[in-house]
C-alpha cells in the first residue's frame, strides 16, 4: 500500500467519527492499545524521540529493501499518535518514505493536536522517522 | 463585604462573559485558576475606557490626558497599598508579574548583600520562579542555596527550616500557598524565625493573594511578589511590596527613563522609590485594569471567596474518591482550592487531553515545580484549581467525564 492510500485510509476511518473529540480521542487510543510494541528492553533513552513531551521510543529496522518501524509511549493518545504514522511509514522503503508528504493529520481535524506543545513531539516523530529512512537509503546505496 | 450564604455564583459568573465559551461544542469548564484566573467585565471595561479616554504617557506631560493616565495609574498603587495592607504606597513597585518581582531582589538585593559564604534558604514547593534568580545570584556571589524539605502531605518541615536558619541566612525566600500542592505555609512562623537571624524574607504570594487576606504589616514580610493575572486582573502586572528602609538601601534593576532624577555623562542620580525600580513605560493600561480585579475581590471578600472555593475543592476530593485509582497529591492540613492528582495507569497528559475533549480545562506537567515533582517521584500531576466562579455541577462534569475515560482505558 502507498503512504498516500494509508493516509486516505486514516481519514475515512476518522470521517465516521464526525469530528467528536472524545471519539477521537478514544478511537486514538484504540488504535495505539492495538499496535505491535517495541520490546521493554528497547525502551531506553537512546531510543527516545527527542523533543516530545511524552516519553516516546522508536525503533526501526531494514528488511530487503523495506524499513519497519517499532513505537510505544508512556502516554496513551501519544501512543495512538505514532501508531498511525506507523501505518504510514511501516514496510515502505527508504525512498518513499523520505518523499512522503505526511497531511492526514489535518483532514482528521487533529490540527489541535498538532497544536502548540504536543505538535512539536508530533513533528519530532516524524523527523525521526524520516531521518532513520536516510541512513537505510544510505545503506542500500552502498549495496548496490 | 457580602455573607457568605447569600454569595450569588449565578450573578458572579454573568459578570466572567468568557464562561459562556463552548470548548469541542461543550460548556466551557474553567479548572485551570492557578495559571491564570479569567477576569471579570468591569477588569474589560476598564481596559477599554483607558484606551477610549484616558491613554497618554504618564508621569511627564502637563496636558490633560497625561494627568488623566498618571492618576488612575497612581490609583491603583494606592489601591494595592490597603489590598496587602503595607505602611505606603511608594513601597509598591509595579512589575510585570511575579517572576520580575523575585528577580528584581535578587538582582538588586542579592548582587548588593550577598557575599561568599552567605546562605539563601528556599523550599522544596518553590516555583521555578522562585529557584532560578536564587541560583543566578548564589553562584555568581560564591552563596549557597539551602532547601527546606516536605513531608509526604506536602507540608514543610519546620524544625528542619529551623535547622538551616543560621548567622549566615541572608535571604529566606518562600510560596505563600503552593501552585502545585495548594498547601498553605506558615509564613508568619517563617518570617519571625528568620528575622531572630536578621535575615529578610520574600513571599512568593502569586497563588496566595487571590485566595486569603494579605496584610504584610501583621507578617512583617521584608518583600512580597504578586501578579495581577492570578487574581482576575489582567497579564503583564505585577507588584513587588517592599520595605521602605530595605527598598532605599537597593540600587535601581534596570536603568532608563522614570527612575533618574538627573542624568548627565558625568553622573546620574536616581529617582525616590517607587520610581526608582520603574525604569521605562510600564504597563499603564493594565495597572490601571488591576485596580478593578482588587475591588471586585473586596467586593465579594476574600473569606468569602476562600469558603466558597473550598466548599468546590472539598465537594471534588469527596466525589473524586469514588474514582478507582485516584490518588491526591499534596493533602496539607491548611490549603488554598488547588486539587493535584494521579489516576493509576493513566498519564496525566491523557487525562488532559482527554477532559479538554469534553470542555475541562485542567492544567497537566510539572506546573513549573520540577524539584517538588522529584520528591514525590513523579514527573507531574494533572491539576485541577478552583475560582469564585467555579460550582459543584462543574466538578460533576469533571468526575463524569474522568470515569468514562478510565471505563474506556481500562
Ligand atoms: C507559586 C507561583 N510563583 C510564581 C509564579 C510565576 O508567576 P508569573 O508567571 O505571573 O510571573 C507562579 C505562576 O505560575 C506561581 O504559581
Amino acid at each position: 500500500m502507498a503512504t498516500t492510500e494509508a493516509q486516505d485510509q486514516i481519514i475515512e476511518e476518522f470521517a465516521i467519527l464526525d469530528g467528536d473529540q472524545e471519539m477521537m480521542n478514544f478511537y486514538i487510543v484504540e488504535l495505539g492499545q492495538k499496535m505491535e510494541l517495541l520490546g521493554e528492553e528497547y525502551m531506553i533513552d537512546d531510543n527516545l524521540v527527542k523533543g516530545c513531551q511524552s516519553k516516546v521510543w522508536l525503533k526501526s529496522e531494514l528488511t530487503g529493501d523495506k524499513v519497519k518501524y517499532l513505537a510505544d509511549s508512556n502516554t496513551a493518545i501519544t501512543k495512538g499518535l505514532v501508531s498511525l504514522l506507523i501505518r504510514v511509514f511501516s514496510g515502505q522503503t527508504p525512498e518513499d518514505i523520505i518523499s512522503t508528504e505526511i497531511y492526514f493529520p489535518e483532514k482528521i481535524g487533529m490540527s489541535r493536536f498538532i497544536g502548540t506543545q504536543r505538535s512539536n513531539g508530533f513533528l519530532a516523530m516524524i523527523k525521526q522517522m524520516k531521518l532513520e529512512a536516510i541512513a537505510y537509503r544510505v545503506v542500500l546505496e552502498n549495496q548496490n | 463585604m457580602i455573607q457568605a450564604s447569600v454569595l450569588d455564583i449565578k450573578e458572579i459568573r454573568t459578570q466572567f462573559p468568557i464562561l459562556q465559551e463552548e470548548v469541542n461544542g461543550k460548556r466551557l469548564v474553567y479548572f485551570d485558576n492557578a495559571a491564570t484566573t479569567q477576569k471579570p467585565n468591569a477588569v474589560l471595561k476598564a481596559l477599554e475606557e483607558y484606551y477610549h479616554h484616558k491613554n497618554a504617557n504618564i508621569h511627564r506631560g502637563i496636558h490633560t490626558l497625561a494627568e488623566k493616565a498618571t492618576t488612575a495609574f497612581e490609583e491603583t498603587r494606592k489601591r494595592v497599598k490597603s489590598f496587602i495592607n503595607a505602611t505606603e504606597a511608594e513601597e509598591i513597585i509595579f512589575t510585570k508579574g511575579t517572576t520580575e518581582s523575585i528577580n528584581l531582589v535578587a538582582s538588586s538585593y542579592g548582587r548588593k548583600f550577598l557575599k561568599a559564604g552567605d546562605e539563601v534558604i528556599i523550599s522544596t514547593m518553590e516555583h521555578h520562579s522562585n529557584i532560578v534568580p536564587w541560583q543566578m545570584i548564589c553562584e555568581e556571589k560564591g552563596a549557597i542555596l539551602k532547601v527546606i524539605p516536605v513531608n509526604d502531605n506536602g507540608e514543610l518541615l519546620l524544625e528542619e527550616y529551623e535547622n538551616l536558619l543560621s548567622e549566615k541566612t541572608r535571604i529566606v525566600s518562600v510560596v505563600y500557598a503552593s501552585n502545585s500542592l495548594g498547601t498553605i505555609n506558615p509564613v508568619k512562623t517563617i518570617i519571625k524565625k528568620a528575622h531572630e537571624y536578621s535575615a529578610v524574607v520574600l513571599l512568593d504570594g502569586a497563588q496566595a493573594t487571590a485566595h486569603l487576606d494579605i496584610d504584610v504589616q501583621d507578617l512583617d514580610a521584608d518583600f512580597y511578589a504578586l501578579s495581577a493575572h492570578k487574581m482576575y486582573g489582567p497579564t503583564g502586572v505585577g507588584v513587588l511590596y517592599g520595605k521602605r528602609d530595605l527598598l532605599e538601601k537597593m540600587p535601581p534593576y534596570q536603568g532608563g527613563g522614570e527612575m533618574i532624577k538627573d542624568v548627565s555623562f558625568e553622573k546620574t542620580t536616581y529617582n525616590d522609590i517607587p520610581y526608582k525600580f520603574e525604569a521605562g513605560t510600564p504597563n499603564i493600561a493594565d495597572v490601571v485594569g488591576f485596580k478593578y480585579a482588587m475591588d471586585f475581590v473586596d467586593e465579594i471578600g476574600k473569606p468569602n471567596i476562600h469558603a466558597h472555593e473550598m466548599a468546590v475543592y472539598d465537594y471534588a476530593v469527596e466525589k473524586m474518591e469514588e474514582i478507582p485509582g485516584f490518588q491526591p497529591v499534596g493533602i496539607a492540613l491548611k490549603k488554598v482550592s488547588v486539587l493535584s492528582f494521579l489516576i493509576d495507569g493513566i498519564h496525566p497528559f491523557d487525562i488532559g487531553q482527554m477532559l479538554d475533549a469534553r470542555g475541562v480545562a485542567v492544567r497537566t506537567g510539572h506546573h513549573c515545580t520540577q524539584p517538588l515533582m522529584d520528591r514525590y517521584g513523579i514527573e507531574g500531576t494533572a491539576r485541577a484549581s478552583f475560582s469564585i466562579y467555579n460550582t459543584k455541577d462543574e466538578v460533576d462534569v469533571m468526575v463524569d467525564a474522568l470515569k468514562r475515560i478510565i471505563n474506556f482505558i481500562k
